[in-house]
């Protein structure tokens, strides 16, 4: 009886959905879709909107089909595990993240960017929903640059992780998915600001986000001084994440460094994390991060068995 | 199988089998050991190795080495890896409604009725159904990426350099592409007269 009364009452959740529909199928033959706009389609218009699917619940029906952790065999695999870090010092922000994409337990890529360039000043990271944290930090670049024009003056990274958090928020229960922090030079001088889905902001010195976060951070708090140099910095953002690469199966491949000053950010590198774990950061045999690496011939315990038996 | 992780590969080749496995023991994500092996000396030409719950691999290989060594006192001979590949099936049923958490493979030469040693490969699931094959077997958590790389690199009557070469690329490139394997490997060649052994370096992340 309750879904007949659904389905001829202008007031239920189904009816309404159609009329979004209808109205999404409208939308689908504006103007955006015969121009440029900047790859954003209906977005640039104003507010975006999105196809539902025609279900009562579509939060629901989203997790029954995405969530992992509660069912395994579930058909669509979300990117999860990741290590991403940043921390503000003396000489700006430096932001390192790892570049391994895994759907399960399998390496679907080891070369992923999740350093989002929003625009010459502005740094954002990625952990969570890969598609979630690239399309809304590059939505995020497009309103930074019209408050650019708007204003005649550059964001500010507070504003701009705002505007990046209320967003979130607004979709909030319907299973997005990021972990951010959006990193840059403002008027205020080098800036970090956490973002994630669940609408969390928050100003700080040093953050990491992701499964190898734990990992990171022990590097991290460890060797984290305010006063320290450059080189120095982008060492020990470095070492962090080669630390979360080799300790968490989720994390791992390569690094990516970047450096940001007053004028902006600048990208230091990518490293290979096996090249650091052997060689390190200079590429000495023998000089690397390696735990076995560190000690070979000056422990008696590491002695392999197979090694000595051969 | 995803709560230590590992893998392990065996090849026939001519006149020689390999096995090999990665070095990782780990608690979920966390990586813990990296010189954890799989692979044990059953006989001087059987080897056994073991993906699959790590307690549960401890516990197994105390198992077969007690049974083995019965069956040597009571037979006066050493074991054939037939007979030892039927010794793993039926240890590992007789734990049929709460089995052990392994996945068993197996390597050998075995004796012919005239005296020459023929390549043995054999594996087996948790209750033990065995699996002979000709050519390769599989098990642990990498093993579907395996399968893969061993359809395309493996080939009849490799020698022995020529097949510890191929067995050594399909686990360090299948190992790679697993978030649960890897952290080293390690390989022995099984020949007429020798066994070689070799540890290999790997990505460590």
């Amino acid at each position: 009886m309750n879904t007949l009364a659904e389905q001829f009452s202008t007031t239920s959740a189904l009816s309404k959905l159609k009329k979004t529909q209808a109205l999404l199928e409208d939308e689908e033959m504006s103007d955006a879709m015969w121009g440029s706009q900047a790859g954003f389609g209906n977005v640039a218009q104003g507010s975006p909107s999105f196809a539902v699917p025609a279900v009562p619940d579509p939060s629901a029906f989203l997790r029954l089909h995405t969530d992992d952790r509660a069912d395994p065999n579930c058909k669509i695999k979300i990117q999860h595990g990741t290590t991403t870090l940043a921390f503000r010092y003396q000489g700006g922000v430096i932001v390192a993240v790892d570049s391994r994409a895994t759907a399960g337990s399998y390496v679907a890529s080891g070369t992923v960017k999740k350093v989002i360039e929003i625009n010459p000043y502005l740094l954002g990271t990625m952990a969570g929903g890969a598609a979630d944290c690239q399309y809304w930090e590059t939505y995020l670049g497009m309103h930074c640059r019209l408050h650019e024009l708007r204003n005649r003056e550059r964001i500010s990274v507070s504003a701009a992780s705002k505007y990046l958090s209320n967003l979130v928020y607004s979709y909030k229960g319907m299973g997005l998915s990021m972990g951010t922090m959006i990193c840059g030079w403002d008027k205020t001088g080098p800036a970090i600001f956490y973002v994630d889905s669940d609408g969390t902001r928050l100003k700080g010195d040093l953050f990491s986000v992701g499964s190898g976060s734990t990992f990171a951070y022990g590097v991290l708090d460890q060797g984290y001084h305010w006063d320290m140099t450059d080189e120095d910095a982008q060492e020990l953002g470095r070492r962090s994440i080669y630390a979360a690469g080799h300790r968490d199966a989720f994390s791992g491949n390569t690094c990516n460094l970047y450096h940001v000053k007053e004028d902006g950010w600048r990208f230091i590198g990518n490293y290979d994390l096996s090249k650091l774990h052997y060689d390190g950061p200079n590429n000495v045999p023998g000089a690397g991060y390696g735990y076995d690496i560190r000690i070979a011939g000056r422990a008696s315990a590491l002695q392999p068995a197979v090694a000595a038996a051969a | 199988m995803e709560y230590n992780g590992g893998s392990v590969v065996a090849m026939v080749g001519k006149d020689c089998v390999a096995i090999a496995c990665d070095l990782r023991l780990g608690n979920q994500a966390l990586g813990v050991s990296s010189n954890f092996p799989k692979i044990f000396p059953i006989t001087d030409r059987i080897y056994l190795g073991m993906s699959g719950l790590a307690t549960d691999l401890e516990t197994l290989r105390e198992r077969f080495r007690f049974r083995v060594n019965m069956y040597t006192i009571k037979e006066e001979r050493e074991i054939e890896p037939q007979t030892f590949a039927h010794l793993v099936s039926s240890t590992l049923y007789e734990h049929r409604f709460g089995p052990y958490f392994i996945e068993p493979v197996i390597a050998g030469l075995s004796k012919t009725p005239s005296g020459d040693l023929k390549p043995f490969i054999a594996a087996a699931d948790l209750i033990g159904c065995l699996n002979f094959a000709k050519d390769f077997v599989v098990s642990g958590t990498a093993s579907a990426k395996i399968y893969g790389l061993a359809e395309a690199l493996w080939e009849p009557d490799l020698e022995p350099e020529d097949l510890f070469e191929t067995i050594s690329q399909t686990l360090m490139n299948a190992v790679d592409r697993d978030a649960f394997s890897g952290w080293g490997c390690l390989v022995h060649v099984l020949t007429k007269d020798k066994v070689i052994t070799r540890t290999l370096k790997s990505r460590m992340d």
